[in-house]
């Protein structure tokens, strides 16, 4: 259990300062970066996001001169739910929360729900960001809207998120399935990769994946010839793979993350799969995962994210500056999606002169977004923000320059295309119009 | 032929896989075993001490530039000289105790190291290249067979064999069993039943290393490894019955190769499979399939 206090108390030298703070709810935004510390998903999220939350606090401020007190605190639920209790309890005595961002893991739900209960309730946190893990992040987006603060997901992957489970109290930050099954399983599709087999994390997140790039496969010509379901988390995936094999499909899509992707990758080059003619598809691959794999077992994999540091001058010098603060790892998409998020959040809260939850979520709606990452976009009526998505390949280790220097890109894919039409989502919130 | 509506070769395949798999359960639980058997403590280290072994290879290999051969003797002897340390000064003073103390002893060192370790390298683990000898498929006709894979199955048999050769069969391993029995009748024969007791816990750990430099070119070298298969092969010990070599040897290879058609038939349920025939094996026979009731 960690419960990381840092207070960004910030010099107040405007005059302003009174009027601006008279609507935020005890004078503190409190952001809770809620999410996996110390297990599989901890370095696509982990101690990063906390990382990554603090540098937009420090930058919001000085780029803006706000006079808004910001506090993130955070924590790690570590996939238990007796931890998560824990964590809860004790923030049960102490602190107030605004904003949830982050969170990985289903089975923790429960749990994951209790402590935002009580940072809402208790600690009066006003937002909540991150949260991996789709399971959690469902349950999370409940209890915002009960408790009416603001859920910023850079970490969730299910698209449910913006659909039938969506929220006027979330936003859908980084990524979602949709845009990854669209992303990597149309460009596969269209370049020969027609008949697939599913290796598919047993759980909200593995399934969500496996159907929306089913449906891309399907709608593009191909066809799915067979598919198993993998309890999460699994070490060996050989006994998959062979059936994987014995399928005789063009391509193997992996609908799993983190370690299970890495495992399953390097026992795919073991077995001689790919040598054989099959090619995976990683369809949720991060940046820490192929630094994990390396560069021989993982080139000429095809992967969809919407951030990579090496894209322009801002990322470089921002992924620089974040490694400096996170023992020299790089970032993640889902560290830059919080980074992103808790700067337009603030925008948002600035702008509209409270921390309330809807009238925030409201005004980061209305206002477009613009920052050094993610560029120009916007956060849609059913919270969906959108900004573009880019085609990665992973490089030969000869084209590498060292660590880290892992993508070539193969094809952006703009902000209008990279995510669910509004016209397809059943989002209850559009419906309604 | 199809078995099952599966094709037989196919079949032969996941037999074979589960063979592979059983064979870290087997390594792994037998070094429970001789532990729990000969010292009365629930090594919960146990997995700690596997991601030790990964890890001492993964980093002479990436800092000294370590061969894999070199490592799979060293590192077993490296790691075992540390649980000889953890022996002479922690566990030592606990076996007048309760067995729950070494448990709770042994679990919060489990914790540390993989606290520690994780903190250092992340979780998302690093790539072991395999020897160049090992790089490569066996084409077995109905499957391909990686070339390390096999080399697995057969360091653990010698291993476990000789274990239990060594344990059950010499003179040694009667001084040993005896020392579990009667120490102050074996230490009037003139024999170091301490020091004998300190090597035994080396030995148990030696081995789990050992299993870690095996398993470090099949999965990534992550501070969780060990932490993710040390409640199975508890299991597999529960079930072997508490202290007995050659039951957790067989038990091992069993539920591998039960899991590895659970994979198959049900996927879903590979990973509670082993419980719920541990929960079964407990209801009829407590003592475990080769336990005796002490």
């Amino acid at each position: 259990m960690k419960r990381n206090l840092l207070s960004l108390a910030v010099a107040a030298t405007c005059a302003f300062a009174g009027a601006a703070q008279a609507q935020i709810s005890d004078g503190i935004v409190k952001i809770g970066v809620l999410n996996d510390m110390s297990g599989p998903y901890a370095d696509i999220g982990g101690q990063g996001s906390v990382v990554a939350a603090k540098m937009a606090v420090e930058d919001y401020i000085k780029a803006s001169k706000s006079t808004l007190k910001v506090e993130i605190i955070s924590a790690d639920h570590q996939n238990k739910p007796d931890v998560g209790s824990n964590v809860a309890r004790q923030w049960f005595d102490a602190d107030k929360v605004d904003m949830i961002t982050d969170v990985p893991t289903s089975s923790v739900g429960l749990a994951i729900a209790q402590i935002a209960n009580q940072w809402y309730d208790v600690d009066h946190v006003d937002m909540i960001v991150d949260v991996p893990n789709s399971g959690v992040a469902l349950a999370i987006s409940q209890i915002t809207k009960d408790k009416n603060k603001v859920f910023v997901g850079s970490g969730p992957a299910s698209s449910d998120l913006t659909g039938p489970k969506c929220s006027p109290n979330t936003v859908h930050w980084t990524y979602d399935t949709w845009m990854l099954a669209n992303g990597t399983g149309k460009a596969i599709v269209k370049t020969g990769g027609d008949s697939w087999f599913f290796l598919t994390a047993d759980y909200a997140f593995g399934h969500a994946l496996e159907r929306d790039t089913e449906a891309v496969v399907l709608k593009n010509g191909g066809k799915v010839v067979g598919k198993v379901r993998t309890p999460f988390p699994t070490q060996d995936f050989s006994s998959f793979l062979l059936q994987a094999q014995a399928s005789k499909a063009k391509i193997i899509g992996l609908a799993n993350a983190g370690a299970d992707t890495t495992n399953s990758i390097k026992q795919a080059f073991e077995f001689g799969i790919t040598k054989g003619g099959q090619n995976l598809a990683g369809l949720l691959v991060f940046l820490p995962d192929v630094h994990s794999l390396g560069l021989d077992k993982a080139q000429g994999l095809l992967l969809t994210e919407t951030f990579y540091w090496d894209l322009n001058e801002q990322t470089r010098a921002w992924s620089k500056r974040f490694a400096a603060a996170n023992g020299g790892k790089y970032p993640s998409m889902d560290h830059a999606g919080v980074y992103s998020g808790v700067l337009h959040y603030l925008k948002a809260v600035d702008a509209g002169k409270t921390d309330d939850g809807t009238k925030t979520v409201a005004k980061m709606k209305e206002l477009p977004t613009d920052d050094i990452l993610f560029g120009k976009g916007s956060v849609r009526a059913d919270g969906r923000k959108l900004h573009p998505a880019y085609l990665f390949e992973v490089k030969k280790p000869s084209e590498s320059k060292g660590p880290y220097d892992y993508y070539n890109v193969r094809s952006t894919i703009p902000a209008n295309e990279a995510f669910r039409p509004l016209a397809e989502s059943d989002c209850p919130l559009v419906a309604k119009k | 032929m199809e078995i099952f509506g599966i094709p037989s070769q196919a079949l032969f395949g996941q037999l074979l896989i589960g063979l592979i798999n059983g064979s870290f359960y087997a390594l792994l639980s037998l070094g429970l075993a001789v532990i729990f058997g000969l010292l009365n403590i629930i090594n919960f280290s146990h997995g700690a001490q596997y991601m030790l072994g990964a890890f001492v290879a993964y980093l002479s290999l990436n800092k000294f530039g370590i061969n894999y051969w070199v490592s799979l003797i060293v590192t077993p002897l490296l790691v075992g000289a540390t649980g000889v340390l953890i022996e002479k000064t922690m566990l030592k003073r606990l076996y007048k105790l309760d067995h729950l103390y070494g448990l709770l002893l042994t679990f919060g060192l489990a914790l540390i190291i993989q606290g520690v370790f994780r903190n250092e390298f992340g979780s998302s683990g690093m790539p072991y290249p395999a020897p160049d000898v090992f790089q490569g498929v066996f084409n077995l006709g109905f499957m391909f067979l990686p070339k390390y894979r096999a080399w697995v199955i057969g360091v653990s048999l010698v291993v476990c064999l000789g274990t239990w050769f060594v344990i059950e069969r010499t003179k040694l391993g009667a001084y040993l069993r005896a020392a579990t029995e009667n120490p102050s009748l074996v230490q009037a024969f003139g024999i170091n039943v301490p020091r004998m007791v300190t090597l035994t816990y080396g030995f148990g750990v030696a081995l789990a290393a050992l299993a870690g430099v095996m398993a470090a070119p099949i999965y990534q070298v992550s501070p969780m490894m060990g932490a993710d298969i040390i409640i199975v092969v508890f299991a597999v010990v529960v079930v072997g019955g508490m202290g007995s070599i050659m039951g957790a040897i067989l038990t091992g290879f069993g539920l591998g190769l039960v899991e590895g058609l659970t994979k198959v038939f049900y996927p879903e349920a590979s990973n509670t499979v082993i419980f719920v025939i541990m929960t079964i094996v407990l209801l009829l026979k407590p003592a475990g399939l080769f336990g005796t009731q002490k």
